[in-house]
C-alpha cells in the first residue's frame, strides 16, 4: 500500500517535471544548435554539434545589450524602491497591534486585484504627464508596485517567525529598538529576506506588459524582445528564450540555499 | 544593587486588568519571588518594571531614580527570558559579551568578565558554540550568565526554570538560589511554581488576578495565608479548609466541625459565624481510638509517598488531606480519629475567605 504510494507520487513528480522541463530543454537545445540544426525535420532531441553561434548572434544583434542593461538598471531600482517601502510595513505588520492593521494587509493583496493592463494604460499616461515615459525610473516604479504586495507579505511573516523576547532581550541589554532591529532582529531575518529581495529581482526581470506599455523607444529586455518577435528568425528566438529564462532559474537555486540552513538550523 | 519600589501600579489590555494597584517594596540584595497562577499579572508586573510594558498609572522606583518613563536600556536591570531569548546567530561568548560591548566596555573587561561569568555558572567550555549546538539547560545557564555580566541593579528573572525537565529544574533551582546569593543582586522572580517560591525566596508576593493578596517569608505564607486562595495555592497538599462553628454555651468555647466538636480556650469575634478552619495536612494527627476532642473521619484513599503517607477522609461533610508517618496506612473505609493541632488553626471568614485575628501570630 505505502509501496503502491510512493510509486504514484514519484510517477506524479516525474511526469509534472517533465511537462515544465521539456519545453525548457528545447529552448536550450535550440540556443546551442547550429542554425542548420534548428531547420532540420525531423527535431534531433539529441545535440550533434553545440554552438556558441546562435546564442551569440542575439546579443550581438540590435538593440539586446541596450535593454540587457535598462533591464539590470531596472531590476536594480526596483528593490531600491520595494525594499526600503515594503521592510518597514512588514515589520509594522508584524510587531505592532495597530488600529487598521488588518484592512492594511488586505488592501496590500488587494493592489493585485486589478489586472495589470487596467492600471498600465492610465500609469502610462501619468508618465507622460510626468515627463517620465519610456525611462527607466518608469518601469522601475511599476515593478516596484507589482513587487511590493510579496515583500510587505512575505517579510511580515518572516519577521513575525523572529521572537519578539529575542528583541527584548537585546533591549534589556542597552539596545534601542532602533539597534535591536539591526544587531539581532535583521541578522536573522537576513536569509528569508535575501529570499525576498531575489523574488523581486525575478519578478522585474520577467515582466514584460507593464514594460513593453511604458516604454517606446528604451525597452528592458523581455520588452524588446517581444516587440521584435513577430521578425525575429527562430534561432532569435530561442537564444532570447534561453537569455531570459537563466538568471532566474539559477536564482531559485540560490532562494533555497538563502532559506536553509544558516546557524545551523532553520529561520521560518 | 538597588531597592525596587511599586507604587499603585495599574495595567489593562483593552477590557482586561492585568495588574491592579499595586504597591510593592523590595529592599536592597532581596530576592523577591512573584508568584501566582497563570494570567495573576505576575510577568505583567515584571514586564512594567523591566520597560517592556508601559504602565497605565502608577511610579516605579529603581534605586532613588524613578524609572516609570525610562527606556528598558537606561534602568539598570537586565532580565532572564522564560525562552532565554539567547541569540541564535551569536555565539556563547557573543551572548554573554552582548551586554558589555553595549556598555561600550574595553575588550579587556569583557573578557575577563565573560570569562569569570561562565566560571560561576560551569559554562567555560561552550564558549565557542552557537546555541544551536548545546543543551537546553545549556542555553539557560547562557542566558543567566548574560543577564549578571552586566552587573546590573536589578535582575528579573521571568520563570527561567519551567522550561527544563523536573531533575534539572531542581539541581538548577539549588544553584541558582547559591549563586543569586553570593552576588547580593537585588533579585526579581516569577514562577508559578509554589515549591520554587517557598525554597527560593527571601520573601514571596502571592499575586491573584492582578493584586498582590500576601508579601510574606516563604514560612508566613505557607503557615499563615492571608486567604482561603494562599492556602489552596501555596503547598502540596493545599491546606485543609473546613466549614465551622464556635459556640460558647455551656462549659467553654466548642468548634463544631465535620460532625464532632472540640474544645479551645478563647473565641474572641469567633462566636456565632460562619467560619472556615483552616489546617495543614501535617497539622492533624491520627488515632486509631475514639476519645474526647477528636473528630471521627472515614477514610477514602491513602497515597504512599514515600517519605510519608498522605490520607485523604471525609470528615462529616468535608473532605480533609491528612500527612501522616509512612508506617501509618488505614484501608479505604477505616473511621479513623483526628486530632487538629490547636496552634496551627486559622480561622477565616467563611463567606470572604479572608483570615480572622490571627492571634497565634505575634510578633509578624
Amino acid at each position: 500500500m505505502k509501496r503502491a504510494q510512493t510509486v504514484g507520487l514519484y510517477t506524479l513528480a516525474i511526469v509534472l517535471a517533465a511537462w515544465t522541463l521539456f519545453p525548457i530543454y528545447l529552448i536550450t537545445l535550440g540556443a546551442f544548435s547550429t542554425q542548420d540544426a534548428i531547420y532540420t525535420y525531423p527535431l534531433q532531441l539529441w545535440p550533434h554539434h553545440v554552438s556558441q553561434h546562435t546564442l551569440g548572434f542575439f546579443i550581438h544583434s540590435a538593440g539586446t545589450l541596450p535593454s540587457l542593461q535598462r533591464s539590470v538598471y531596472v531590476l536594480l531600482l526596483t528593490m531600491a524602491i520595494a525594499l526600503p517601502v515594503g521592510l518597514p510595513a512588514a515589520y509594522a505588520l508584524a510587531r505592532f497591534n495597530f488600529h487598521g492593521a488588518h484592512t492594511l494587509r488586505l488592501s496590500v493583496v488587494g493592489t493585485r486585484a486589478f489586472p495589470i493592463i487596467i492600471l498600465a494604460i492610465p500609469l502610462a499616461a501619468s508618465f507622460i504627464r510626468w515627463w517620465i515615459d519610456d525611462s527607466i525610473l518608469a518601469v522601475s516604479l511599476l515593478h516596484a508596485a507589482l513587487a511590493l504586495p510579496f515583500v510587505v507579505l512575505t517579510c511580515a511573516s518572516i519577521f513575525s517567525g523572529v521572537s519578539v523576547e529575542l528583541e527584548e532581550a537585546a533591549m534589556t541589554l542597552g539596545c534601542t529598538r532602533l539597534t535591536a532591529f539591526a544587531r539581532v532582529i535583521l541578522p536573522l531575518a537576513l536569509p528569508g529576506l535575501a529570499a525576498s529581495a531575489i523574488f523581486v529581482v525575478i519578478i522585474s526581470w520577467n515582466e514584460v506588459f507593464a514594460a513593453a506599455t511604458v516604454t517606446l523607444l528604451h525597452p528592458t529586455l523581455p520588452a524588446h524582445i517581444v516587440a521584435v518577435l513577430n521578425q525575429a528568425t527562430l534561432p532569435y528566438r530561442f537564444a532570447g528564450g534561453f537569455f531570459l529564462l537563466v538568471p532566474p532559474v539559477v536564482m531559485l537555486f540560490f532562494i533555497r540555499r538563502f532559506l536553509f540552513g544558516m546557524w545551523g538550523q532553520v529561520i521560518k | 544593587m538597588a531597592e525596587v519600589r511599586f507604587e499603585a501600579i495599574r495595567k489593562t489590555f483593552g477590557h482586561v486588568t492585568a495588574v491592579d494597584d499595586v504597591d510593592l517594596h523590595v529592599a536592597e540584595a532581596e530576592f523577591v519571588v512573584l508568584l501566582g497562577p497563570s494570567g495573576c499579572g505576575k510577568t505583567t508586573l515584571l514586564r512594567c518594571l523591566a520597560g517592556l510594558e508601559r504602565v497605565d498609572s502608577g511610579r516605579i522606583f529603581i534605586g532613588e531614580r524613578d524609572a516609570t518613563d525610562l527606556p528598558p536600556r537606561r534602568r539598570r536591570i537586565s532580565m532572564v527570558f522564560q525562552s532565554y531569548a539567547v541569540f541564535p546567530h551569536m555565539t556563547v561568548r557573543e551572548n554573554i559579551a552582548f551586554g558589555l560591548r553595549r556598555q561600550k566596555q574595553s575588550d579587556a573587561v569583557i573578557k575577563e568578565r565573560v570569562e569569570s561569568v561562565s566560571g560561576l555558572l560551569g559554562i567555560t567550555e561552550l564558549l565557542a558554540r552557537y546555541p544551536a549546538q548545546i543543551s537546553g539547560g545549556q542555553r539557560q545557564r547562557v542566558a543567566v550568565a548574560r543577564a549578571i555580566a552586566i552587573r546590573s541593579d536589578v535582575l528579573l528573572m521571568d520563570e527561567p526554570l519551567s522550561n527544563l525537565d523536573a531533575l534539572l529544574r531542581m539541581q538548577m533551582r539549588a544553584e541558582l538560589k547559591a549563586l543569586l546569593h553570593d552576588l547580593g543582586t537585588t533579585t526579581i522572580y516569577v514562577t508559578h511554581d509554589q515549591t520554587e517560591a517557598l525554597s527560593m525566596g527571601d520573601r514571596i508576593a502571592v499575586m491573584n488576578q492582578g493584586r498582590i493578596v500576601q508579601v510574606d517569608t516563604p514560612l508566613a505564607v505557607y503557615e499563615h495565608p492571608s486567604d482561603k486562595f494562599v492556602g489552596d495555592f501555596v503547598g502540596t497538599p493545599p491546606m485543609n479548609f473546613l466549614a465551622a462553628r464556635v459556640e460558647t454555651n455551656g462549659t467553654g468555647p466548642t468548634v463544631r466541625v465535620g460532625g464532632g466538636t472540640f474544645a479551645i480556650e478563647q473565641s474572641d469575634g469567633l462566636a456565632n459565624r460562619d467560619l472556615l478552619l483552616g489546617i495543614r495536612a501535617e497539622a492533624i494527627t491520627v488515632e486509631a481510638e475514639p476519645a474526647d476532642g477528636l473528630i471521627k473521619a472515614g477514610v477514602v484513599v491513602v497515597e504512599p509517598l514515600g517519605s510519608h503517607n498522605l490520607i485523604t477522609a471525609r470528615a462529616g461533610g468535608d473532605l480533609v488531606k491528612i500527612s501522616v508517618p509512612n508506617h501509618v496506612s488505614p484501608e479505604p473505609g477505616d473511621d479513623i480519629w483526628l486530632r487538629f493541632r490547636l496552634g496551627q488553626i486559622r480561622w477565616l471568614d467563611r463567606e470572604s475567605g479572608k483570615v480572622l485575628a490571627d492571634s497565634s501570630r505575634s510578633g509578624v
